[in-house]
């Protein structure tokens, strides 16, 4: 375990973290979700994606959701927008709450005025997310265009300002070029600026760096953190890179098979994880740390099959900790300390390991 | 792209623009010659038809009993029909008509084609479903039957002709749009509106119908000239516009059928002149699809002719491809 590397990065953090910025919202969420379930019917089976996630987006907070493909997070975070596609995708169970308003029960056009407006998104594929035959001008000018009466001289200087924002250079230029004519990097900031336009109050980042380069992806970072600090925007960090989640989040939700099993600060998800699949993930994570020859551990075994998921917990298959309760019963999330949970019967996990 | 990065200024936006359109120009004519010849004939059907009132020497029903079926001279370039009219007034208002049947015709298909195609890949599932048997179902009539059955309901005339060929082919197109939109519409950027709040309307004008732009161009260009050969055929038949408006076809079918052996240029000179506006328009329109899209088998586009040119580049991509695995 990289414990001392973790702690240079989270060491300014747990101080902000407690005193000022979470514990007077806590009991006041931006976002709460409870009890989420989203299935994929395809003829007969039915794809449990999501089955059963609850949780809440702090004002302010960065919120990051881990996993690996195929976990549920990026459907979680199309469920809060109500963006699965419908059929074969239906939300079938729980709650979305957004600043005291029920998403799910909303109607279409009240749905579609809290998009891009209170809730942005930003995909994960900069590529591709931008439409090739539109100048930038134009697609940074669509949510204004769609959510605020701006007059045709004011949209201009707004895109350009946006463009300054996401530090793209030469704004008053580029702001009529083409995304051909843009890079990946580039191309983010351009969909970050496009997410920032109409000032939401919380991002969803689903994978926002997955497709650049190692530098360009601590910039895009750096500069959502920036971001949100500024605007005072809480967000939603869709990722699989546990280096991503260390730096940049408050707290993370750890999902696994539809379902969070493990959740608490980046201090505690790093520096004590207390369920299995999250100390996997750890140790499979190189660290410049580690002795030398020491051995990265993989997990082994696959993602459970979502249309017919094992019985229990779903994790116990590929699980060296497992017991012969993990096969018949799903084990409850359970609170460990103030922020700190986990779902998972196995009680003395850092003991077990040591042997 | 990158010296378009570089003098990126609003001011040389215009100017950038304006040069494309030359280049574009310029390799049509280097590229594609015969559908430069086809891009001239186009025009000149074009202009012929606008201007037709001018050009004609005579009305297109000026009738001369004493020049029946003179043969083509200086008076009469193209000669004259059994009553005397001028042939190439004839032929020049034929254009007219032709070239009005064939935009008006031509336009509500591809309308027609835009709105069932897009609606119906767009929206997808159960209402993809219907659209297209629906689609299908109207495809199984023979054409020749609809129309004798449209034109024997509606009676014969240039604005039932236009109804009648734009719906006939809009339908039948709509599948090429339709196919297009499927990829369209599986574009991130389309949910990346969606996840904006962009309503289906704006998502469906902004960013799928300029998506699918390429593939209309092309289908219009070929309506065109479909649409002026069935325009004949119908006229033909005498299912088209009545006499004594002249449409090439008529032409063709009345005068020329009945004095072929008296007065050939009567059935020669409409020939022609629908063989070439078609031949122009096909070509024309091959010549852009070629040159709009790169990937279309036959023209390696800009990227071969640009390695053409310069033989030490590295070779073109469609020889690159590996093997696929079923070969090995």
């Amino acid at each position: 375990m990289s414990e001392s590397n973790l702690a240079v990065d989270t060491t300014s953090d747990p101080a902000t973290l407690d005193s000022t910025a979470l514990a007077p919202d806590k009991a006041n969420p931006l976002l709460r979700v409870s009890n989420l379930k989203t299935v994929f019917r395809q003829g007969d089976s039915t794809v449990n994606a999501v089955n059963g996630v609850s949780f809440d987006v702090r004002r302010g907070e960065t919120l990051a959701i881990v996993g690996e493909s195929g976990s549920g997070k990026s459907v979680t975070a199309m469920s809060i927008l109500r963006l699965i596609p419908s059929p074969p995708g239906e939300i079938t169970e729980g709650e979305i709450e957004f600043d005291g308003r029920d998403l799910l029960g909303m109607s279409d056009e009240e749905i579609r005025r809290i998009r891009g407006n209170e809730i942005a998104m930003i995909f994960q594929e900069p590529m591709t997310s931008l439409n090739p035959v539109l100048s930038v001008k134009r697609q940074l000018s669509e949510p204004m265009e769609v959510h605020r009466k701006v007059a045709r001289k004011g949209v201009l200087k707004r895109c350009i300002d946006l463009l300054r924002q996401v530090r793209i250079s030469d704004p008053e230029s580029r702001v009529n070029a083409y995304p051909h004519q843009f890079s990946g990097g580039m191309r983010q900031r351009v969909m970050i600026a496009m997410g920032l336009a109409c000032e939401p109050r919380l991002i969803i980042a689903d994978e926002p760096t997955t497709a650049l380069d190692v530098t360009v992806q601590a910039q895009i970072l750096e500069l959502l953190k920036d971001l949100t600090r500024e605007h005072g925007s809480s967000m939603i960090l869709i990722t699989h890179d546990l280096g991503v989640v260390a730096r940049y989040a408050d707290r993370i939700n750890v999902m696994y098979a539809g379902k969070i099993v493990e959740r608490g600060t980046a201090l505690e998800i790093f520096g004590n994880p207390r369920h299995p699949y999250t100390l996997g993930l750890m140790e499979s994570m190189p660290s410049l740390n580690a002795e030398t020859g020491t051995r990265l551990r993989p997990i082994e075994g696959q993602p459970p099959d979502l249309s017919d998921p094992p019985p229990g917990c779903p994790f116990h298959p590929r699980c060296r900790f497992a017991v012969e309760r993990c096969k018949q019963e799903m084990p409850p999330l359970e609170q460990l300390s103030e922020e700190h949970w986990k779902a998972c019967w196995v009680e003395d996990l850092n003991a077990k390991r040591q042997s | 792209m990158h010296e378009a990065l570089v003098q990126n200024t609003p001011a040389a936006a215009p100017a950038r623009r304006r040069g494309k359109r030359f280049e574009f120009m310029g390799r049509l004519f280097r590229e594609r010659p015969l559908g430069a010849v086809g891009a001239m004939i186009c025009l000149l059907l074009l202009l012929t038809g606008v201007f037709a009132d001018v050009i004609a020497p005579a009305g297109y029903n000026a009738i001369n009993p004493i020049d029946r079926l003179q043969a083509p001279s200086a008076e009469y370039w193209f000669g004259t029909d059994q009553i005397g009219r001028d042939v190439f007034s004839r032929i020049v208002h034929g254009a007219q008509l032709s070239v009005i049947v064939a935009f008006a015709a031509t336009t509500l298909s591809i309308f027609i084609s835009v709105v069932i195609g897009v609606t119906s890949s767009y929206f997808g599932g159960r209402f993809d479903m219907y659209t297209q048997r629906l689609v299908d179902g109207w495809m199984c009539f023979p054409d020749l039957i609809l129309l004798i059955v449209a034109v024997s309901v509606l009676g014969p005339g240039i604005w039932q002709v236009i109804l009648i060929l734009g719906l006939l082919f809009g339908i039948a197109g709509s599948r090429i749009v339709r196919s297009a939109g499927l990829s369209a519409k599986e574009n991130v950027f389309v949910h990346a509106a969606r996840s904006m709040g962009a309503s289906t309307l704006r998502i469906l004008l902004r960013h799928i119908l300029p998506n699918v732009m390429a593939p209309i161009i092309v289908l219009y260009t070929t309506r065109l000239a479909a649409v002026i050969l069935a325009e004949s055929g119908l006229s033909f038949l005498g299912l088209g516009i009545p006499p004594p408006t002249p449409s090439w076809g008529g032409m063709l079918s009345l005068d020329g059928r009945s004095y072929m052996f008296q007065a050939p240029w009567l059935a020669i000179i409409p020939g022609v002149a629908l063989t070439l506006a078609v031949f122009g328009i096909n070509m024309f329109g091959d010549a852009l699809r070629d040159l709009l899209d790169p990937r279309m088998r036959g023209g390696g586009g800009r990227y071969v002719a640009q390695v053409r040119r310069k033989p030490k580049a590295e070779p073109a991509p469609v020889n690159a491809q590996p093997t696929s695995s079923t070969e090995v």
